[in-house]
């Protein structure tokens, strides 16, 4: 049986990369790739947590299926809001994206 | 048999998520980026079907390897041109990123190994049995406890504002 720790360190590692990205990337998407990366690791957690040490329940598969439909709501008003900035600024660099209007 | 096959499975999975998952955040190339995101949610559903939860593995193929990715790609060719790169990272940031990930990862991996979890050789981990489909639905829409009837129709209404959001912001005016 594979330990439940292991499927634990995988997803912090995964979280903890996507701090990295988070911290690291320039671009409005990149930076949302590793928003992406966070929500998956958690709804990991979620899951595995469920299944090891309350398998009787349901509790944490529900919490992972509604973690990815609000991920996905979230993703679809992010890439609307990004589409937006392009067409004002013509670039997605957070650097050059410091007036709200211009 | 099945177990050692189970345990090759989950340690190959895992190697393909922690590299791709780095290959996805550092990649100067968006679509590769992408690409890179794409195979981390897959092995994730692996997870998930190791796991057990198959519909749950189903979810997250078709919502999102399916239906984020297709959003991120097109974003992606709407914002950039031919062969266009992301700019170098500088060092500051790429040093203060780099701390918060070793420090994040050295604490939350020392704080899992030292907890002990206790969870026995239970049969739903070891066995093939997956959550009947009929439970889940009677779950998602009943209304007593351990039911989840009013947080799936605020979701289903969270899904609509944000259709109509996002075809409100990002239309041509």
């Amino acid at each position: 049986m594979i330990p439940m720790e292991h499927y634990l360190i995988v997803s912090s590692i995964m979280f903890f990369v996507g701090v990295y990205g988070f911290i690291t990337r320039k671009n409005l998407l990149a930076v949302l790739i590793s928003i992406e990366l966070i929500l998956n690791s958690v709804e990991i957690n979620f899951s595995v947590f469920n299944r090891y040490l309350y398998p009787e329940h349901m509790e944490g598969m529900f919490f992972s299926l509604f973690g990815i439909a609000i991920s996905a709501a979230e993703t679809a008003v992010a890439i609307a809001i990004i589409i937006n900035v392009y067409r004002l600024a013509n670039n997605i660099d957070v650097r050059h994206i410091d007036k709200l209007k211009h | 048999m099945g177990e050692i096959a189970n345990m090759i499975v989950f340690y190959c999975m895992a190697a393909v998520i922690v590299i791709s998952s780095i290959l996805a955040v550092t990649s100067r190339r968006m679509l590769r980026a992408a690409t890179f995101l794409l195979i981390v949610l897959i092995c994730t559903a692996g997870l998930y079907l190791l796991l057990n939860y198959h519909f749950l593995a189903v979810v997250q193929l078709s919502v999102y390897a399916g239906g984020i990715l297709i959003l991120f790609i097109f974003a992606i060719l709407l914002t950039s041109a031919k062969g266009d790169r992301t700019e170098s990272q500088d060092t500051k940031r790429m040093v203060s990123g780099g701390l918060a990930l070793v420090a994040g990862i050295g604490i939350t991996v020392w704080a899992t190994l030292k907890h002990k979890f206790l969870y026995g050789d239970n049969l739903t981990i070891l066995g093939d049995q997956e959550i009947n489909m009929k439970e889940i639905g009677n779950a998602m829409i009943g209304t007593g406890k351990y039911e989840y009837l009013l947080s799936f129709e605020a979701l289903s209404v969270l899904l609509l504002t944000c259709a109509i959001g996002a075809i409100l912001i990002a239309r041509k005016r």
